[in-house]
C-alpha cells in the first residue's frame, strides 16, 4: 500500500514535469520571435543599450515583426556550461574565445565560428585597469606595486570568471616582460598577486561589488569599461583608475549557436543581431560604455576615453586559448599549483 | 509535546523565575534584535531610501511582477505536492511497521542535510542535455533544466521534508491508540485519517506547511543553479534581488527583498490568527 502510493507520487511528479515542459513549448511556438543572448557578466548595461536600438530596427524591417532579447548573465565559463548543459541560447557573447570553443566542440556551434565575422568574431575588444581607492593611496602605478606586502588584490576566480583569466594572464605577460623575465619568475610573480587576495568571487560584477560596495579591497583589477561603470555608479571621489605599463588585449567574442537557432528558427534574426554590432551605432553605443570599438572611426573620435596602454595578445605571448587555458587554468594546471600552495 | 517530563520542567521553572530567567529573557530578546530585527529592518529602510515613489515604481515594474508571479507559481505546485508526500510519509512512517522504515526516515531528512547546490547540480547531471535523461528529454522537446519546470522541481525537493519532519514527532508521540480505537469501532483507513488523524496533528501541519512555503518562496542556491536567470522569465524573487543588487539597483534589490520579507511576516501572522481563533482547540490538542 505504502509503495503504491509512493509510486503515485512519483508518477505524478513526472506528469507535472511533463506539463511543465509543454508548457513552456507553447510559449516558444508564440508569433512574436524572441532571441536569448548568453553573455558575461559586466555586459548588462551595455546589451540594454544594444538591444534597445536593435529590436526597433528590426521590428521596422520586418513588417512589424515583434522581437524580444532576452539576456542571461554569469560567469563567462559557467555561462557556458549552462549552454552546454542545455540552456537556449541563441546567441553567446562571452569573454573568451575559449568558453565559446568548449561550446563548439559539443557541436552546438559551427568549428569556424570565428571567421564567421569580422575581427574573429570579436566585435570589440577591451583591456585589464586597476582601480584603485581614490588619491591612490597604497601607491599603486604598475602589476610590481601589487605583490608589496600588505596589498589586498580583489579579482574573481579564473576557474569561473573569463575577466580573472584575463587578470592572470596580465599579470603572467607583465612578468615576462621584465628584465630576466622567464615562465619561472612569472609564476613566482603571479603566486605572489594571488598571495594577496582576500576574495575570490565567481564573476567580475561579483568582485566588482566587492571592491566598491562591501569595501574591500585596496585595489581591483578590471575590465576597462567596468573600471568605467564602477566609477560612475560610486560617484565622482570614490575611486580612480590607474592604467598599467602593460595589459591584455581582451577579445570578448560573440557566435550564433547553430543547434539552438536552427531549432527556434531564429537564425535570420540571431545572424542580423550580432551583425548589428558592427554597425556604426552600435560601435558608438561600445565606445559609450569603454568598451574599445572595433571600427577605427568610432575609436578616432573616442579616443580620449581610452588611454594608450601597450596592450599583448595571447596568441602572441601564450599561444593562442587553447595553450593557455590547458597549462594555467585546466585542473592540475599553473593556478591550481599556485593556489594549493598559497594555502600551504 | 506531551513528553510528560518536559512539561514538569518547563511548569518548575514557570513557578520559580529566579534572576537567571531575565538573564535569559534579555539576551534572547537582544540576540533577536540583533541578528533578526535589524537586518529586517534594514531591508526596508534600504528599499524606501530613495522615496516611496521610487520604491513602488520598482515592485511594479514588469520584470519584478514576472518575479513575483513565478515564486508564486512555484508555492502553489511544491507545497501541496510537499504537503501530500509529509502526510504520506508521517502517516506510513508512524501507523505501519515495516523494514527500511529508519532509511526513510534518514531519507525524508537528506534534502535539509545536501546544499541547496548539490540539489540543483544533480538535476542537471540527470536532466541537462548531456544528462541521463538529456538526450530523451529533448528528442520529446520537453525542456527541464534552464525552465520553469526545472525550478518548480528542484524547489519541490528542497523544501520535501518540511511538512513530514513537523508531522512525525508529534504523530510518534501521539502513538497509535485513537486509530486502533477507531479500527476496532469498524471506521475504514480513510474515514480514520480524516476524523482521527487529522483533527490530531492540524497545528502542525498548519506550521510546516507555513515553513514549506517561507522556504519555496525563499529557496535560492538551487534554483540559481537549474535557472536560467532570464529577468522576465526564469528569474524567481531571489534571483532578481541578486541580479538586481548585481545592476548596481540596490533599490530594485532591496525592494524586492522586502516584498519577500513581507510574505513571511503574512504567512506568520496567518499563523498567530489561525491559533488565536482557534485557541481551545489547541489548548485540547496539547493535553493529549
Amino acid at each position: 500500500m505504502i509503495q503504491s502510493r509512493r509510486a503515485v507520487l512519483g508518477l505524478s511528479l513526472g506528469a507535472l514535469a511533463a506539463a511543465c515542459g509543454q508548457a513552456s513549448q507553447g510559449k516558444g511556438a508564440a508569433p512574436a520571435l524572441e532571441l536569448l543572448n548568453v553573455s558575461y557578466d559586466p555586459t548588462r548595461e551595455l546589451y540594454r543599450d544594444i538591444n534597445a536600438a536593435f529590436t526597433p530596427q528590426w521590428t521596422s524591417s520586418h513588417a512589424g515583426e515583434h522581437l524580444t532579447v532576452s539576456m542571461s548573465h554569469g560567469g563567462s565559463g559557467r555561462q557556458a556550461r549552462a549552454v552546454i548543459d542545455g540552456l537556449a541560447a541563441d546567441v553567446v557573447t562571452l569573454a573568451l574565445q575559449y568558453d565559446i570553443d568548449q561550446i563548439a566542440s559539443q557541436g552546438l556551434i559551427a568549428p569556424n565560428w570565428r571567421a564567421r565575422l569580422p575581427n574573429n568574431s570579436t566585435p570589440f575588444t577591451s583591456t585589464i585597469v586597476f582601480l584603485v581607492r581614490t588619491g591612490n593611496p597604497k601607491h599603486i602605478r604598475d602589476w610590481s606595486d601589487l605583490v608589496r606586502p600588505g596589498i589586498q588584490i580583489i579579482t574573481p576566480n579564473p576557474k569561473t570568471s573569463g575577466g580573472a583569466r584575463w587578470n592572470y594572464l596580465a599579470a603572467w605577460a607583465y612578468a615576462l616582460r621584465q628584465p630576466g623575465g622567464n615562465a619561472q619568475s612569472a609564476q613566482a610573480f603571479v603566486q605572489q598577486i594571488y598571495a594577496n587576495v582576500p576574495v575570490l568571487d565567481t564573476g567580475a560584477r561579483g568582485s566588482t561589488t566587492t571592491f566598491a560596495q562591501r569595501g574591500i579591497g585596496d585595489v581591483l583589477l578590471a575590465w576597462e569599461s567596468e573600471a568605467h561603470l564602477a566609477m560612475d555608479e560610486l560617484g565622482a571621489g570614490q575611486v580612480e583608475i590607474v592604467t598599467p605599463s602593460v595589459s591584455m588585449l581582451a577579445e570578448p567574442p560573440v557566435a550564433v549557436v547553430d543547434r539552438v537557432v536552427d531549432h527556434k528558427r531564429t537564425r535570420a534574426a540571431a545572424e542580423a543581431y550580432l551583425q548589428f554590432l558592427y554597425t556604426a551605432p552600435a560601435q558608438a553605443i561600445a565606445a559609450r560604455h569603454y568598451y574599445r570599438p572595433f571600427d577605427t572611426a568610432t575609436l578616432a573620435t573616442n579616443a580620449p576615453r581610452f588611454p594608450n596602454i601597450l596592450l599583448v595578445t595571447i596568441d602572441d605571448v601564450f599561444g593562442g586559448w587553447a595553450t593557455a587555458q590547458r597549462t594555467h587554468f585546466a585542473d592540475g594546471g599553473i593556478f591550481d599549483q599556485l593556489n594549493t600552495r598559497t594555502r600551504e | 509535546m506531551s513528553d510528560p517530563s518536559r512539561l514538569e520542567r518547563r511548569s518548575h521553572a514557570a513557578r520559580d523565575p529566579g534572576p537567571m530567567a531575565a538573564v535569559f529573557v534579555v539576551l534572547t530578546v537582544g540576540f533577536m534584535a540583533v541578528a533578526l530585527i535589524l537586518p529586517l529592518l534594514a531591508v526596508f529602510v534600504e528599499a524606501l531610501s530613495k522615496g516611496v515613489g521610487l520604491y513602488l515604481n520598482a515592485i511594479s515594474e514588469s520584470d519584478a511582477l514576472s518575479a513575483v508571479r513565478l515564486t508564486l507559481l512555484v508555492v502553489v505546485i511544491a507545497v501541496p505536492l510537499n504537503t501530500v508526500f509529509g502526510l504520506t510519509a508521517a502517516w506510513a512512517v508512524t501507523k505501519f511497521e515495516f523494514s527500511g522504515k529508519q532509511l526513510l526516515l534518514t531519507l525524508i531528512d537528506l534534502p535539509l542535510s545536501i546544499s541547496p547546490v548539490i540539489s540543483g547540480l544533480m538535476f542537471v547531471l540527470l536532466y541537462g542535455a548531456h544528462g541521463w535523461f538529456g538526450p530523451e528529454l529533448r528528442a520529446m522537446g520537453i525542456q527541464i533544466i534552464f525552465d520553469v519546470s526545472g525550478i518548480v522541481i528542484a524547489t519541490t525537493l528542497v523544501t520535501l521534508p518540511f511538512v513530514a519532519r513537523e508531522l512525525i514527532p508529534l504523530m510518534q508521540a501521539q502513538g497509535k491508540d485513537e486509530e486502533y480505537a477507531a479500527a476496532t469501532l469498524g471506521a475504514s483507513t480513510w474515514r480514520t485519517f480524516w476524523q482521527v488523524t487529522l483533527p490530531n496533528i492540524r497545528w502542525a501541519l498548519l506550521y510546516g506547511v507555513l515553513l514549506c512555503t517561507a522556504r519555496a518562496m525563499g529557496e535560492f542556491g538551487a534554483v540559481s543553479v537549474v535557472s536560467a536567470r532570464v529577468r522576465g522569465e526564469t528569474a524567481t524573487m531571489p534571483l532578481e534581488v541578486e541580479i538586481l543588487y548585481n545592476e548596481y539597483n540596490a533599490t530594485g534589490a532591496f525592494a524586492i527583498a522586502s516584498l519577500l520579507a513581507l510574505f513571511a511576516l503574512v504567512a506568520l501572522i496567518a499563523k498567530t490568527v489561525l491559533e488565536n481563533q482557534f485557541a481551545g482547540d489547541l489548548a485540547a490538542q496539547r493535553r493529549h
